[in-house]
């Protein structure tokens, strides 16, 4: 059995019919060929598969890809615009703030979500906004950083 | 050398790739025709396979394939590092079980199949009938009369046992006016790579060639055991380290599951992919630590250390992974003097087969351990003598020395400076004010606690030499290729693999400083064995330590033969030869003078060159380095515990290290940030537990406690720069300084924070239950 879905992935449109239990995640990457989201855990801890769904943060492992019928997604792909980066990926590259580069695409995500619900975090607001989302190279603390960069940046 | 671009903390040109998601890492990719490999893995922690039937999966839908370990026909997994002396048994270790699993995770079937999920649907159909056998996690209770057997070829689960002795220690505890005592459980931790591990195998069919892209953080010496296992000559075979997501470790060794990859590819000519889920990861991805220790350590009543005695029962997990028997041996054993001078030392070590995943290097490999040891000692005598713990570390500190210092388990010591590492720590802190606002604290009832932690580790292995008489199974040496285009832009081309660490940019900045090429001139390529000269890959803190040196040596050869193409392009004799800032020019005439980019066409170009010197403008480099390098430093940490619920807080972390000088002091310090969070991991949240079964209890994120980002304070990162004498540059490595430092000082914290209420030891991690149980026993009046 498969239902039919049409799902835009950084202004693209895919009309394709999926099995029903068909995670975001797999749907974006092995459809939509944008493997720049990641699948790191399988029990919706990690946070490398974060993306917008409609402008607003989900972590694509845990919705089903008939869920996001009609929707909107933004993946890390999207994120820079003619050929410009985004304010938060210049800042995760001027910190330092990502090693293995594996967990970043979601932080980034989820640095773009904090940032929608809280322009000017305060540190703490910062490692409570981003404990979804697992990071083991870095300690946390330039991700830390990346993020307050961003946030001067974007409030300008 | 410029100074400019040597010590300046620019931004990686690892990232760009990294933060658009235009990086591919091994689950990235497809190819044309592509199947993929799922495994079913044993549920239970040792059984007798009686009965499999898949006949089921074989007509499951998108099934292209199934194969049991009756079917693999592939070598036994190889053990590489075999410490001399041992007694070593290595066990009979098959890429897919036969008749017997082992550990939870064990791989006891394979299903090739057109999508991962068609896989893991037909996996529900194969059909397996264990006889469950009884399971032992604990390394004391598995050698012990009585214990299940796990290999029928060896007794009493004992894998080796390896003693290391330099000193009398017997005179030590003879003379002891004091012995201290403690037993320490080195939890079992789980790696957590953010990246799962891959494998993509293509065989090329009637070639006989055989590409595999693998998650690995050493392709040659992985191509090498990939030959071992599954007969493919060395010359046909391409390992490739794509972009690595993290490894501290668990991505050194080799695993059934590319084996098994390369098999199906073989089988049915066809490109196979295997990805393991983060499940799969916790049950059969190799874990770290998992070692009992007894010890006792002898002193004066004036603080000064005598001796040490220790023994440890390390636990292997099922069989011997890649290069476990080195880890707990010598990498441990080998360092118990730490930062001190310890006239006697002797530790037994018991490498014992337990029913649990085997382990492997997890990030500090075995230094962690022996640095957990003695900094817990040397707390612990400070604590019975009634002295401060920096008193005590003082008292034993090595004096500063720069070319060579012998400790009693054998090693020499590159340099070091630890007082004044010390010196600095406590300064930056204002020790003595520190101690001043805990007793204030305790006054007010409050549990502050003020942990140190010193260190020395042992790294950028290693002499070649020296890793064959310690029974390692290669060389330790590395490799670089440095090439310099017509147009002066420079390829180079390295042995080991960085996934994470930053050397395609730091390794940019050595060539660029000593050259005078632009740094974005310099592109570094690795992980690839098709293209790179072999290399022993990235692992114990090696990359820069080594391979640094390598490439150091190789540009400076490229750098003596283009002042010899100036010299002759210049009509100049070579002596009257200067360089300065990419300028090869004629000593006291500037405007006579060739850049290298002059340089590197002409000798590209080969119109006009000395007299018989051959053209091109490239060199390679094998260095073998003449010792280790060893890095140090002085951590503190300060904790608050919360006496109604036994949460500890960590409220101040501050890191002194000393790695040398610094390429780039912007990744040195983020290597000491993950560093130091990974080790605070040990001692506060992360275990995984077996429980008596031989199941995994923390399989998955949601049970097994990693750091994350609302636990965590502002690190201090500080360091000291003590150079190398032996180093072309000085350079030591950081990869693992932060982890061996940081466990034990965070321990110590808690410890003195818990010392009034008569706690004197306790079992990591400190979870809120298992400190609030300790508070709570050592309230009770004895015999209560």
């Amino acid at each position: 059995m498969t239902v039919r879905v049409s799902i835009t992935v950084n202004g693209r449109r895919f009309d394709k019919d999926v099995e029903p239990r068909q995670l975001l995640v797999h749907f974006i990457r092995d459809l939509g060929g944008f493997t720049g989201t990641k699948v790191g855990c399988d029990t919706s801890q990690c946070g490398s598969c974060t993306v917008l769904l409609d402008g607003i943060a989900v972590k694509s492992c845990t919705c089903l890809a008939a869920q996001a019928d009609g929707a909107e997604v933004t993946t890390i792909e999207g994120l820079a615009a003619d050929g410009q980066l985004h304010p938060i990926q210049e800042a995760f590259w001027n910190t330092h703030g990502l090693q293995c580069g594996f967990c970043t695409p979601g932080m980034i995500m989820a640095t773009h979500e904090l940032l929608r619900t809280n322009a000017t975090p305060t540190d703490e607001a910062i490692r409570h906004g981003l404990a979804g989302n697992f990071c083991r190279c870095t300690g946390y603390q330039n991700i830390v950083k990346a993020v307050r960069e961003a946030a001067t940046v974007m409030a300008k | 050398m410029s100074s400019r671009i040597f010590g300046s903390g620019i931004r990686r040109r690892e990232d760009p790739r990294l933060i658009t998601g235009a990086a591919a890492y091994t689950d990235d990719m497809t190819l044309p025709g592509m199947l993929h490999a799922v495994m079913l893995r044993s549920p239970h922690a040792h059984a007798t396979i009686t009965r499999i039937d898949v006949g089921g999966a074989r007509t499951a839908p998108g099934v292209v394939a199934v194969y049991t370990g009756k079917d693999v026909t592939l070598n036994p997994m190889p053990c590489a590092w075999l410490p001399p002396n041992s007694q070593l048994k290595i066990a009979n270790y098959p890429t897919c079980a036969i008749d017997t699993v082992r550990y939870v995770g064990d791989i006891v079937a394979v299903v090739i199949a057109d999508s991962p999920q068609q896989g893991y649907d037909a996996l529900d159909l194969i059909e397996v009938d264990y006889q469950p056998l009884p399971s032992v996690i604990d390394p004391q209770k598995s050698c012990a009369p009585g214990a299940p057997q796990l290999h029928a070829d060896i007794p009493n689960n004992l894998a080796f046992q390896w003693t290391v002795a330099g000193g009398d220690v017997d005179a030590a505890f003879a003379a002891a006016e004091i012995v201290v005592t403690e037993r320490i459980v080195q939890q079992r931790l789980i790696p957590n790579a953010m990246e799962p591990r891959a494998a993509l195998a293509k065989w090329a069919g009637m070639s006989g060639e055989l590409t595999l892209w693998n998650t690995t953080q050493n392709p040659h010496i992985l191509r090498f055991l990939t030959s071992v296992v599954t007969g493919i000559a060395e010359d046909k075979l391409r390992v490739v380290a794509p972009e690595v997501g993290g490894g501290f470790g668990c991505k050194i060794p080799a695993y059934p599951g590319e084996f098994l990859a390369i098999f199906a590819s073989r089988k049915l000519n066809r490109p196979v992919k295997w990805t393991e889920t983060r499940s799969e990861n916790y049950q059969a991805t190799t874990h770290g630590r998992d070692h009992v220790q007894e010890i006792e350590l002898a002193a004066k009543k004036d603080g000064t250390i005598l001796g040490i005695r220790a023994s440890s029962w390390s636990a292997m997990g099922a069989y011997l992974s890649t290069a476990a028997p080195g880890i707990p041996t010598i990498l441990h054993g080998l360092m118990l003097s730490g930062v001190y001078n310890v006239p006697a030392i002797k530790e037994d070590v018991y490498g014992v087969y337990t029913t649990a995943t085997p382990v492997e290097a997890y990030r500090g490999a075995g230094r962690p351990e022996a640095t957990f040891i003695i900094e817990r000692m040397v707390d612990k005598l400070a604590a019975a003598l009634s002295m401060d713990p920096v008193a005590v570390r003082r008292k034993n500190m090595i004096p500063r020395f720069e070319n060579g210092h012998a400790v009693a388990t054998g090693l020499t010591y590159d340099s070091g400076d630890y007082p004044a590492s010390l010196q600095k720590l406590l300064d930056h802190v204002n020790y003595d004010a520190l101690r001043q606002e805990q007793a204030a604290a305790r006054k007010a009832g409050r549990l502050m606690g003020i942990g140190v932690g010193t260190y020395v580790e042992i790294c950028g292995l290693g002499p070649s030499q020296v890793a064959a008489a310690v029974g390692f199974q290669g060389g330790l040496w590395e490799s670089a290729i440095v090439r310099v285009h017509p147009t002066g832009k420079v390829n180079v081309f390295i042995g080991a693999s960085p996934h994470g660490q930053g050397e395609e940019t730091t390794f940019a900045q050595l060539v660029a400083a000593e050259i005078g090429v632009g740094v974005d001139d310099v592109k570094v390529i690795h992980g690839d064995t098709e293209t790179t000269p072999m290399g022993w890959g990235t692992y114990g803190s090696r990359t820069t330590a080594v391979g640094g040196a390598a490439l150091i040596l190789a540009t400076r050869k490229v750098k003596e033969k283009a002042k010899l193409i100036a010299a002759h392009l210049l009509e100049a004799a070579v002596e009257d030869m200067d360089y300065a800032d990419g300028k090869f020019f004629v000593k006291g005439s500037s405007d006579r003078a060739k850049t290298i980019q002059d340089i590197a066409l002409q000798a590209n170009l080969s119109w006009n060159m000395p007299p018989g010197m051959e053209g091109g403008l490239e060199a390679s480099m094998f260095y073998d380095p003449p010792n280790f390098t060893y890095p140090f430093g002085s951590h503190l940490a300060i904790v608050e515990i919360e006496k109604e619920t036994g949460i500890v807080s960590l409220t101040r972390y501050v890191a002194i290290d000393d790695c040398g000088p610094q390429i780039n002091p912007v990744i040195v310090e983020g290597q000491v940030h993950g560093g130091v969070v990974q080790g605070i991991g040990q001692a506060l949240w992360e275990e995984a537990i077996y429980d008596e079964n031989g199941q995994l209890i923390t399989g998955s994120m949601m049970d097994y406690a990693l750091p994350r980002a609302d636990r965590l304070p502002h690190i201090e990162v500080l360091n000291t720069v003590t150079p190398s004498p032996h180093h072309p540059l000085g350079l030591k490595g950081i990869g693992e300084a932060g982890t061996i430092a940081s466990t034990v000082t965070v321990y110590n914290a808690v410890i003195d924070a818990l010392r009034p209420l008569g706690v004197e030891t306790m079992q990591m991690p400190f979870t809120p239950e298992r400190v609030w149980k300790a508070m709570t026993a050592a309230a009770k009046p004895a015999g209560n």
